[in-house]
């Protein structure tokens, strides 16, 4: 398995920036997930990292070799796509030993067999087996794509959203799979995603890309609780982090398009009075309570069975409220809320950058 | 397809089978009207109104392949009776069979010219294809500067009727050695078919997800591997279809044969033509020639229909 480092990489299609000064590092058996939107420049670093795309500038290293140079093939990683990851006119066993019959791997026959059965084995394919890829459903499909990749255990996984075409009850449960798998192989897996979900509940490490460039390193804790600007606080959470624009006043927080002062907690830095900011509130933390500070009349309601999920309109501001499913409101009704004045993000309003995380 | 369910979808239907057939017919009209006549007695193919009810017969193509020369005298009795059944017919014609000084029987040009046609058509059909896929691929694949221009210009190739540098193709020929010989149209035809085959089949290169080639460079496959192993076989209907196209445009090239060749390499196009026999024109034995010269194509087309259904529905290939 593999430690995976990339210094300073950039690269350019024509004239579009695809990836801006990017370091990132990866570590031996580490189960890294890049999250970001379409066009963010995930799929380049896949392919950078692959070998399938050159990098304008910067160096990638493989257990602290240069591999800029090398084709894909000597890289000796495997790749799973979304789509059009098997080939097609093969038998699903045909695709399994494919990549163990290029003549740089030349794998013994009896080998080949013993692999490929362990591998059916482990992702439970083997009825499938003598099948033409053509007649696999979406799951069946990604399961043996993945199996492609494991049956000539590389040095590292390189995943593209393989997920993402499933339904949803499907991606459950291969997340799950997937993420045993990789404990129990112990491998190095770079996972792309645009799901927060799946970033937060598979990933050790989770790098949030923007327009090319990271914009946050950390564990799906860190990155949930302590995001770095509001970019990274609307990109995870679900519903995402409330973000309200207004200022500190007297040690309160302002809203100055909700029109309502809210309390906030603990020591505020001098430096954020008078300045414009913008509050960032966890869903969560946004309790409905007679007699609290806040008014707001309930725009929407989604029951989702263990809680459910409001949207306020307070003044000209919307926010989103996680609230037990045993709360009793109706539509259009006037509330009273408040926040939990601990768990307060302020962010300056016009970098977006963290000024102080909730505590 | 949707079954037919309304009495309304019933008469709509039946009246989409009754067009499709009259189509059919339409089409195979000449078809039947060529192979009809090469069935014919020499009397009956000229005949105004055409003759429908006749006994048919092979005498047609037992001249096409002989060398025949017109009767002085008719032959003596024993002469006609001692001939053999195909002699006779030559006779019956007013002919009679070319011999050699050893007394064989000599044939005529018609099988050679035929072999020149196959072997002509088939090379510069599968030189045409196989530089086109190349090419497409390339074009497909890999950043090329000034890749639409380079299109452009291959496609220009075809935008004059070639028959316009025929005059100038024949005397670089000459000076090169190249009239009337194989190598000759082989490379004419390539030249006339790749621009063709290259503009068609990155259509459908570009149709196949890269993904699939890139699958297997990391699986540990070099380009060219991959190109062979993965690209090639889901390229099979784009190239049947191509091949088809070349193969016909190939095949049918009359102009250029009739000018660049004259003996060792003419093709079968111009050479049919000339066998109007000895004296009047045998038009029964130019129908023979024409009836054996399709078969080539309506073989070759048939083996490949499959692909050819699938080919001529471009985008179809896979969703």
């Amino acid at each position: 398995m593999a430690h995976i480092q990339l210094k300073n990489i950039s690269k350019k299609f024509g004239s579009h920036a695809a990836l801006k000064n990017l370091d990132v590092e990866i570590a031996d058996g580490e189960f890294f997930v890049l999250l970001g939107e379409t066009g963010a420049g995930k799929t380049t670093t896949l392919r950078v990292i692959a070998g399938l795309e050159a990098p304008t500038t910067g160096e990638v290293l493989i257990d602290g070799e240069r591999v800029n140079d090398w084709g894909p093939a000597e890289r000796d990683v495997a790749l799973v796509l979304q789509q059009y990851s098997l080939y097609p006119r093969y038998t699903v066993r045909e695709n399994l030993e494919f990549p163990l019959k290029s003549k740089i791997r030349a794998t013994p026959r009896a080998e080949i067999d013993e692999k490929v059965a362990r591998v059916a084995k482990v992702l439970r394919i083997e009825h499938l087996l003598e099948r033409k890829t053509d007649r696999l459903s979406g799951g069946e499909m990604q399961r043996v794509s993945i199996g492609r990749a494991i049956v000539r255990e590389p040095r590292v996984f390189l995943m593209d959203e393989p997920l993402s075409a499933l339904d949803a009850k499907l991606r459950e449960a291969l997340r799950t799979q997937l993420k045993n798998l990789q404990m129990n192989l112990g491998a190095t897996f770079l996972f792309v995603t645009h799901d927060q979900v799946e970033a937060m509940s598979m990933g050790d490490k989770i790098g949030v890309l923007n327009e090319g460039r990271l914009v946050q390193v950390g564990t799906p804790q860190d990155i949930y609780s302590r995001p770095r600007n509001t970019f990274v606080a609307r990109a995870v959470g679900s519903p995402p982090m409330n973000l309200l624009d207004g200022k500190v006043e007297d040690g309160a927080a302002a809203l100055s398009r909700a029109g309502q002062t809210l309390p906030l907690a603990g020591e505020l830095n001098g430096s954020v009075a008078g300045r414009d900011l913008t509050f960032g509130i966890r869903p969560e933390d946004v309790r409905l309570a007679a007699g609290a500070p806040g008014a707001a009349t309930i725009h929407d309601i989604e029951d989702h069975g263990v809680e459910k999920i409001l949207t306020l309109h307070a003044g000209a501001s919307v926010l989103r409220a996680t609230v037990s499913a045993q709360t009793r409101v109706g539509y259009d009704e006037q509330v009273r809320f408040a926040w939990d004045p601990d768990k307060v993000h302020l962010f300056d309003r016009v970098s977006g950058l963290s000024l102080r995380h909730a505590s | 397809m949707a079954a037919v369910r309304t009495p309304a979808e019933r008469t709509l239907n039946r009246l989409a089978i009754v067009s499709v057939l009259l189509v059919t017919l339409i089409f195979l009209a000449p078809i039947y009207w060529i192979t009809a006549t090469a069935f014919k007695p020499r009397n009956l193919a000229t005949t105004v109104p055409p003759t429908v009810m006749f006994e048919p017969e092979v005498s047609p193509f037992v001249k096409l392949f002989l060398r025949r020369s017109q009767l002085r005298a008719a032959p003596s009795e024993e002469e006609y009776a001692a001939a053999p059944w195909w002699e006779q017919m030559v006779f019956d014609g007013g002919e009679k069979v070319v011999r050699s000084g050893t007394g064989e029987v000599r044939w005529s040009a018609y099988p050679d010219r035929f072999m020149n046609s196959l072997i002509i058509a088939i090379s510069s059909t599968v030189l045409a294809v196989g530089m086109g896929t190349l090419t497409a691929y390339g074009f497909s694949r890999f950043k090329v500067a000034g890749e639409q221009d380079w299109l452009f210009f291959i496609l220009s190739t075809r935008m004059l009727p070639p028959v316009v540098v025929a005059i100038p193709m024949f005397l670089m020929y000459r000076v090169f050695g190249l009239t009337d010989t194989h190598v000759g149209l082989i490379i004419l035809y390539t030249a006339f078919n790749l621009s063709f085959s290259v503009w068609l089949m990155k259509g459908f290169i570009d149709e196949i997800p890269r993904e699939y080639e890139e699958a297997a460079l990391v699986d540990g496959y070099t380009r060219l591997q991959a190109f062979f192993k993965v690209v090639l076989p889901e390229a099979a209907t784009g190239i049947a279809a191509t091949a088809v196209f070349c193969f016909i445009i190939a095949w049918n090239e009359y102009a250029f044969a009739l000018i660049m060749t004259n003996r060792r390499a003419q093709t079968a196009p111009p050479f049919i033509p000339s066998q109007i026999g000895s004296g009047l024109p045998d038009w029964t034995v130019i129908a023979a020639g024409t009836v054996l010269f399709l078969l080539p194509v309506a073989i070759f087309t048939f083996l490949l229909r499959n692909h050819l259904l699938r080919g001529m529905s471009f985008g179809a290939i896979r969703k």
